[in-house]
């Protein structure tokens, strides 16, 4: 590997493109050859550096972290020749503050502690070289040629790892099964097909640093004595299948994947396996159908993937996180990771804050941490300064947690606890204008049409709440839904076959316990106390408010709103279908909601 | 392209090829039909079940259990909306209603001039744009219900 006394990352992300990225790319080659700094300074090429709206064609020299914005390719020659010749930072073109590097991800902030994400937007995720050169494959390197597949496991498991997919599964007993089960060959498959809504930390880890997935399976393969892996990837998420093929293909390249890998007599190879669109698929049973080109359906366990998994042999199955994370178990040490956390629950964990929150986007905290301390510190409190109503933890199969709750610590017990679970890691902050069973009925419509429909429980009970809920938020709720609810929540979990069941009733029955002030409210009086569901509400303009604009009337879909110019409006309540766009629309705040 | 001008037989034959004909490559091959004919017509059901030797049931009950694959023609736009709750709560379920009411359909439907279709599309991992609509390959995030018009009307 050639060493370079000063590398040049230029952001390629599509917007910089079009700014003209590669045009000055070439052009900081070009003068690099002509002033003879070639052989010193390495120009690569990274997802983004800062808001390409803003800086881009933008590029970022390490390692004095100077962040050059708004570039043509006629500044170049001036900035070569002013910061590699003459070491002068051109003062010009530097982005003054430390910029929010991206949307989805900014800098560490308070309380985060980055593991999974430490590499993301920092390396350059099409260069295997900039992973080695960050410690990368380091850990397969030393397990292979200093470990036994039985002191790999014996790390793993004495550092309290978790299946960070949502079961919290330990890690290192899993991989034990696998080793102890007969049969050849094995496989090790990586979960990659994160499907609940609002959850995107392992795209980001598969879009921005894909080989330490890569790295974490070679370790699990050398484990567990396999020498073939699978990579279920979601279809929705082609940059992130595409990212992952490039770096299968440098791995091999490097003889990091591939027959006798680093000379040993270790052998493993991997394959990217795309899905079509089915979210049970993220169950490892339904996922392994999938990759054998059937229907995505789970089956029973036992016996476990362990034992019978793809093509019935015995199979290890963990998520992109976990995979992630065990590289970093192996160079730190297991007690390194196994100092964060709380005694069940060691290391980190990433989640992406979505909803009422101030900063939405990606983090990574250790375990234990409070949901309070997640919203209100790492999250930055909720949008507008409105009030806090709900988090809804784990994805559509989790609970909506009430402000009691806010004190809780994040931990898979804690949360199991409470009604919710941790899940792949997906949070959404609801405000007080959030109607909760509004939230319960949309929850139920997403696993009513994600069932699979294999078992009865979950194919009908789900479609029975979501009936029922989809009455009461049209203002026909009766006597009794309440309680024929809890007795169809209750049912359902018992007796359906695989998670995406069990799970599907936490929405309504987390929303029941913590809220059932709101489906009294709807059920008996008709009124929906959030403002949201369209049946109970009625738009209706303020007269002394309203200037006579005519914008509301000039947008209303339905012409509902009649009135003279310079004269206040009125809403024909029979006509209105209460799409909201009248509230929207105007300037005077003269349109409310009764 | 639509089926009319393009040999359903010969693009199976070269997608099915191209995946070495294997029956394990089914989702693979379907996904690749689907994508470039736009859709599964019943014919490439048979033929692909015929190359790789399965069963027509077996094509057809894995065509139909996964979303991204149809065996129904689309409109000439696709409209795809972002179905998920970060995007529900970010005011997605007015922008919803809005484009159901604009177009006069409803989830899965086909516009009788054959120019949309809409349908809903699960997370696309774009939560902190949200409310998220794409048109055809266009994405529009932060998408509002006054601007719903506007955005159609880009499209002929």
């Amino acid at each position: 590997m050639t060493f370079f006394r000063s590398h040049i990352l230029v952001s390629i992300d599509p917007l910089s493109q079009a700014k003209g990225a590669y045009e000055i790319i070439d052009a900081l080659n070009d003068e690099l050859v002509a002033q003879g700094l070639i052989d010193e300074v390495q120009v690569l090429e990274t997802s983004r550096i800062g808001d390409p709206e803003i800086y881009g064609p933008d590029i970022m020299v390490y390692p004095e972290g100077v962040h050059y914005a708004k570039l043509a390719p006629e500044d170049i020659h001036f900035l070569v020749k002013e910061h590699f010749l003459k070491g002068r930072v051109v003062d010009k073109f530097v982005v003054k503050q430390i910029p929010k590097s991206d949307d989805e991800l900014g800098p560490p902030k308070p309380k985060e502690v980055r593991v999974v994400l430490r590499n993301c937007g920092v390396i350059d995720p099409y260069n295997i070289e900039d992973y080695i050169a960050v410690d990368g494959y380091m850990a397969l390197a030393r397990s292979i040629s200093d470990m036994t597949p039985e002191e790999v496991i014996q790390t793993v498991l004495d550092s309290g790892l978790r299946g960070r997919g949502g079961a919290g599964f330990p890690t290192g007993r899993k991989w034990q099964f696998a080793r102890a089960s007969q049969g050849s060959p094995k496989y090790v498959i990586c979960n990659a097909d994160e499907g609940d809504p609002g959850a995107f930390m392992n795209r980001r880890v598969l879009e921005s640093d894909p080989h330490a997935v890569l790295e974490g399976m070679a370790i699990a393969a050398y484990a567990i004595g396999s020498n073939q892996g699978y990579i279920y990837c979601r279809a929705e998420y082609p940059e992130a299948v595409r990212t992952l093929k490039i770096a299968i293909e440098q791995a091999r390249e490097f003889g990091l994947l591939g027959d006798n890998i680093l000379g040993s007599d270790f052998s493993f190879d991997l394959e990217v396996r795309m899905g079509a669109g089915a979210f049970v698929c993220g169950e490892e049973t339904a996922l392994i159908a999938s990759i054998e080109g059937s229907r995505g359906e789970p089956r029973t366990r036992p016996p476990f993937p362990a034992v019978k998994g793809l093509w019935g042999q015995p199979s290890n199955v963990n998520n992109v996180e976990t995979y992630a994370t065990v590289p970093q178990i192996l160079l730190k040490g297991a007690e390194w990771f196994s100092s964060m956390g709380t005694e069940n629950c060691k290391g980190t964990k990433t989640f992406a804050l979505a909803g009422d929150v101030k900063n939405t986007g990606l983090i990574e905290v250790p375990m234990g941490i409070t949901l309070r301390e997640i919203i209100f510190e790492v999250g930055g409190g909720i949008k507008h300064d409105k009030g806090f109503k709900a988090i809804q933890t784990g994805g559509p199969m989790g609970g909506c947690l009430p402000s009691s709750n806010l004190d809780l610590p994040v931990d898979y017990e804690s949360l199991g606890q409470a009604g919710s679970i941790m899940g792949s890691g997906g949070m959404i902050v609801m405000d007080e204008d959030t109607c909760m069973v509004d939230i319960a009925r949309f929850f139920m419509e997403f696993t009513q049409e994600e069932s699979c429909g294999k078992c009865v429980p979950c194919r009908v009970g789900t479609r029975r709440l979501l009936e029922i809920l989809t009455r009461i938020c049209e203002g026909e709720g009766k006597d009794g839904d309440i309680e024929t609810l809890e007795m169809l929540c209750e049912q359902i979990k018992q007796d359906s076959l695989c998670g995406l069941g069990q799970g599907a009733p936490n929405p309504v029955e987390s929303t029941l316990k913590h809220f059932r002030d709101e489906y009294e409210a709807h059920i008996y009086e008709k009124r929906c106390p959030a403002k949201v569901c369209r049946a109970m509400i009625r738009y209706e303009i303020l007269e002394d408010m309203c200037t006579g604009c005519t914008v509301c009337a000039r947008n209303c879909p339905v012409d509902a709103i009649h009135g003279e110019r310079r004269q206040p409006h009125i809403i024909d309540p029979d006509t209105c279908v209460r799409c909201g766009i009248c509230l929207q629309v105007c300037n005077f705040s003269a349109v409310t909601i009764k | 392209m639509t089926p009319d001008n393009m040999n359903v037989l010969e693009v199976v034959r070269g997608v099915v090829e191209e995946h070495g004909g294997k029956a394990e490559e089914l989702i693979p091959i379907l996904n690749d039909v689907n994508r470039t004919i736009g859709y599964l017509p019943k014919e490439a059901l048979e033929e692909i079940g015929r190359l790789v030797k399965t069963p027509k049931s077996k094509v057809s009950s894995v065509a139909t259990f996964y979303t991204m694959m149809t065996t129904k023609p689309r409109g000439r736009h696709v409209i795809q909306f972002c179905e998920s709750a970060p995007c529900h709560v970010a005011g997605g379920r007015e922008v919803w209603l809005a484009i159901q009411d604009q177009l006069g359909l409803e989830d899965g439907e086909t516009s009788e001039d054959g120019k949309w279709t809409l349908i809903t599309a699960s997370c696309l991992g774009l939560c902190g744009v949200g409310p998220i609509m794409l048109v055809d390959e266009d994405m529009y995030g932060n998408v509002t219900p006054s601007q719903v018009p506007e955005i159609l009307a880009r499209y002929s």
